[in-house]
């Protein structure tokens, strides 16, 4: 990186107006309808309040970090050779669809998907190309969830800024076998990123996509404000998968919102390892009768990290099912916040809503905090949410033990044990090995 | 849809209602400010020092806002102003039960406990309004050295006692009601059990509230000194009127090594009430504590029972029943505050909404990171009678350091359409079916239950539940 574009990064604080006006300059050949957006969004931005001790959907959570000083937008691509190592590391999953790989927000690699799936009328392209080429469908349906569960201002942040991503339609019918890959890494400390995914899934559609989120090194210093939302149309089967790991320095927000139509079934998966501090909001809605939500997620959180889950799972209409399972694994002297909320509406009658969050402690001084809440409105309800905090079994431990396995190698084994009733249902092979190895890294990282 | 349907419950929302006229000696009028602590002062005549904890208490109330950040905002449906703080009954506290005035006696007539039942009960401290009614201590309580009087009473009799204690579990400043009643508290129990004694039979008050606009504040401390064992239990029920009050009490436990402490309260204030009540306890080693808590009535209940679990192996555990009818809010739940070493606590709270009614679960459990072999327990479990009933479950656990565990289960169901028609099946109404049902449910906790209270339980359940149909 040159001189020139350090002092400037140094200048243009990702909150300041200069930074916004900077960027909206280096776009102005976009469509005008997006450009409006985003100074709506870069306004609400300025008029929301930042999070509040008092306001419970930030309740244990640091509120020190979240300063915003020292983060720029790069507006320089990454060097050829840089950006040349990202592309042949973004190769976790040999067998994909498509993949498309973003460094500091810059596309630097777009693997199109096979001309099969485009006649059949497959859209998979990077976020600024659909703005462009698909104008109506993204804007229909670009941040047009509602964020509830705290981080409105960031989200509005996101929106000024969204540059790279990846949008994904499916058509009515269309299944796709092999998974779709979208890579995101942060190049060079000091650096804000947006990362944007937006799903449609179409009635009857089949689809998986991928989201990596990685730095450049592990100690990385970053802002990250990701924002994915997906929508499966009536029957559509939807798998989506992220596995983060972002600078240990990092500051990461990555919101998720999800709308199941009638019969739909969403799977998502978060594996998350990355960050100093990381929050993530899932909002799952139950739009349709027959809808079918799974939310899941990994964490192994070590050092000093702190990981901060908060999620929806709103039923607006019944004979539906969601279930979450959030399990946490706490290392040194980490943090991990889970809250989560259940809510069924008054008319979602014979609903099955489901909450479990496990947290394994691993050290004396880790600090796992649990709020599952439910909120019923209907009667004719099967609902529970369970939270357990526990240390690994002695018993189990002995066992090992017993047969000459090594205290280090033990305790990681019931790790990954822990880990493994979900990993075990992923019903695509290769990325469940990727996530293996990337939970294993972690855990074996730790002496 | 129309198989999920459960019939709208007709309930009779008049049972239960009684108005006895009072007469009242000492009234501080309406609205609160320094004059009103000054005329209770000297009412009372209470020493320099609680006058100075009242001002206290005073600034540090009107300092806090109302929760609603987090809690119901009916909170601010109520009129601090149009509420009368203090208020005593003619009558001097009495020792025996010929003292105590006709019209008090037929009132706990009609809340139903049979005159030879009280025999067996080892001292009764029933209050009509702010001042014990009558306080008797059965003559065997009394020479094992048990103190069963009226807060005010404790303070200027057993001031030794009574100041070492007071105000220590719950400070003033623990939330914007605990400050409310430090500033205009007035009557509940002091009971002090020397070390070592277990008293056999339950202590037991009845309070009531009987005049407009009034607020109860009761204050109540109960020290359970080592090794002794005492059972406090505590009932309400209140008449109807047309406009909002407010109880606010505050009650604080301690049980030093070895003691234990039950503290059994069946609250059913009308439905006009807005019953918001601090309640703590706090455990040595090796003591327990345990909250039986059964809400059935008032508008508006917010009442989170604790323990502070003070010293090695202490136990904490709070075994929780609420009801919410049309127009009622229970919010209730429990705090678990681990601070020793091999502490252990459990929470079970069971929920019943009917019609519109909310139940809430809220619930705190702390464990730090110094600490090792700690467990906690926190089962919830909600049933939902109609469409339209509601539920909400907001538990915060934290946990940390060496082999400390915590487990939360909720569940939230209805009443199986199946059971229903089996029991109607056998000649039972909708509504004895349903009732029968809802005491099914909540059996394994009323069990607990002292007998005389487990019957009150019931026929309270069976009010509330039995004109649903017809």
């Amino acid at each position: 990186m040159n001189t020139n574009t350090l002092s400037r990064t140094k200048e243009l604080n990702i909150a300041s107006q200069e930074a916004f006006d900077a960027h909206l300059a280096s776009r102005v050949d976009l469509p005008q309808w997006w450009l409006d957006l985003k100074k709506e969004h870069w306004q609400r931005f300025q008029e929301l309040p930042p999070p509040h001790r008092k306001d419970e959907n930030w309740r244990f959570a640091s509120l020190g970090g979240l300063d915003l000083d020292g983060y720029s937008f790069s507006e320089t691509r990454p060097e050829e050779s840089t950006a040349d190592s990202f592309v042949d590391q973004s190769d976790q999953i040999r067998n994909r669809s498509g993949r498309i790989v973003f460094a500091n927000d810059h596309l630097i690699r777009n693997d199109a998907i096979a001309s099969e799936l485009a006649e059949l009328g497959v859209i998979w392209m990077p976020i600024e190309q659909a703005v462009r080429e698909h104008g109506d469908l993204l804007r229909r349906h670009f941040m047009a969830q509602p964020i509830k569960l705290g981080s409105e201002k960031f989200s509005a942040l996101h929106g000024a800024f969204c540059s790279a991503g990846t949008f994904l339609h499916v058509p009515k019918g269309v299944e796709i076998e092999a998974p779709l890959v979208a890579s995101h890494w942060t190049a060079s400390d000091g650096v804000a990123v947006f990362p944007h995914t937006l799903l449609i899934a179409d009635e009857q559609s089949k689809v998986t996509l991928v989201d990596y989120f990685s730095a450049q090194n592990s100690s990385a210093r970053n802002y990250i404000c990701g924002v994915n939302d997906l929508y499966a149309g009536p029957g559509a089967k939807v798998t989506y998968i992220s596995a983060q790991d972002w600078g240990r320095q990092s500051l990461a927000f990555h919101l998720n919102s999800t709308q199941a139509f009638k019969d739909a079934f969403i799977t998502s998966l978060n594996v998350n390892t990355g960050g100093r501090q990381a929050r993530t909001e899932s909002h799952s809605q139950v739009m349709g009768e027959g809808a079918h939500t799974e939310m899941q997620s990994l964490t192994v959180a070590t050092g000093k990290q702190e990981f901060d889950q908060r999620t929806l799972q709103t039923h607006f209409k019944g004979h539906s099912v969601s279930d979450l399972l959030y399990k946490n694994a706490l290392f040194d002297d980490s943090r991990t916040i889970f809250s989560g909320l259940i809510k069924v509406e008054e008319d979602a009658q014979q609903t099955d809503a489901y909450q479990t969050n496990r947290n394994l402690l691993l050290s004396t001084s880790a600090e796992a905090n649990a709020l599952p809440g439910l909120e019923i409105l209907a009667n004719d309800v099967k609902c529970s949410h369970g939270a357990t905090s526990g240390q690994i079994d002695d018993n189990q431990l002995y066992y090992l033990k017993a047969r000459g396995i090594s205290d280090k190698v033990a305790k990681e084994l019931l790790v990954f044990g822990f880990f493994e009733d979900v990993l075990g249902k992923l019903k695509n092979e290769e990325i469940a090995e990727n996530l293996r190895t990337v939970i294993r890294e972690h855990v074996s990282r730790i002496p | 849809m129309s198989t999920t349907n459960t019939p709208e419950l007709d309930i009779k929302t008049d049972i239960g209602d009684f108005v006895y006229p009072e007469k009242h000696k000492y009234d501080a009028g309406i609205g609160l400010s320094e004059d009103t602590i000054n005329y209770m002062c000297e009412v009372k005549d209470e020493p320099d020092w609680i006058r100075e904890f009242r001002m206290k208490a005073l600034q540090t109330f009107r300092a806090k806002p109302l929760p609603t950040n987090w809690a119901s905002k009916d909170l601010e449906a109520i009129d601090f102003d149009k509420i009368r703080y203090y208020l005593a009954g003619d009558q001097k506290p009495s020792r025996s039960w010929d003292e105590v005035p006709d019209d008090v006696k037929a009132t706990f007539e009609r809340l139903g406990i049979p005159e030879n039942e009280r025999k067996f009960l080892a001292g009764v401290e029933a209050q009509f309004d702010s001042e014990a009614a009558y306080s008797n201590i059965k003559e065997i309580a009394a020479k094992q050295g048990v103190i069963f009087v009226g807060s005010t009473e404790g303070l200027k009799e057993h001031p030794e006692i009574f100041r070492k204690w007071f105000g220590k579990v719950i400070p003033t400043g623990d939330n914007k009601f605990s400050a409310l009643n430090s500033a205009v508290f007035s009557g509940g129990s002091f009971i002090y059990v020397p070390p070592g004694v277990k008293v056999s039979h339950p202590l037991q008050a009845y309070f009531r509230i009987n005049a407009q606009n009034f607020g109860q504040f009761e204050r109540t401390l109960i020290i359970a000194d080592e090794g002794s064992e005492v059972t406090y239990m505590e009932g309400c029920t209140a008449p109807k009127f047309d406009t909002a009050t407010l109880h606010s009490a505050v009650v604080e436990l301690v049980a030093l090594k070895g003691a234990k402490i039950q503290y059994i309260t069946v609250q059913n204030w009308s439905d006009n009430v807005f019953n918001l009540v601090t309640k703590r306890g706090l455990a040595e080693e090796d003591a327990e504590i345990r909250w039986i808590d059964c809400n059935i009535g008032s508008r508006l209940t917010m009442k989170y029972p604790g323990v502070i679990l003070k010293g090695r192996r202490a136990r904490g555990e709070v075994l929780s029943i609420a009801l919410a009818n049309d127009g009622q809010h229970q919010d209730t739940g429990a705090k678990m505050i681990h601070a020793a070493d091999e502490t252990s606590s459990n929470i079970i709270s069971k929920s019943i909404s009917v019609g519109q009614g909310r139940a809430t679960y809220r619930g705190l459990v702390n464990m730090p990171k110094h600490l090792k072999g700690c467990k906690n327990n926190t089962e919830c479990d909600a049933l939902l009678i109609n469409t339209n009933s509601r539920t909400d479950t907001y538990p915060a656990i934290t946990t940390r350091g060496d082999h400390n565990s915590v487990q939360h289960e909720a569940s939230v169901s209805k009443v199986s359409a199946d059971q229903i028609f089996y029991m109607q099946q056998r000649g039972m109404t909708e509504g004895q079916a349903m009732s029968l049902a809802v005491n099914g449910f909540i059996n394994d906790l009323a069990q607990h239950f002292p007998m005389e209270y487990s019957v009150e339980l019931k026929r309270l359940i069976d009010l509330e539940m039995e004109g649903s149909v017809g």
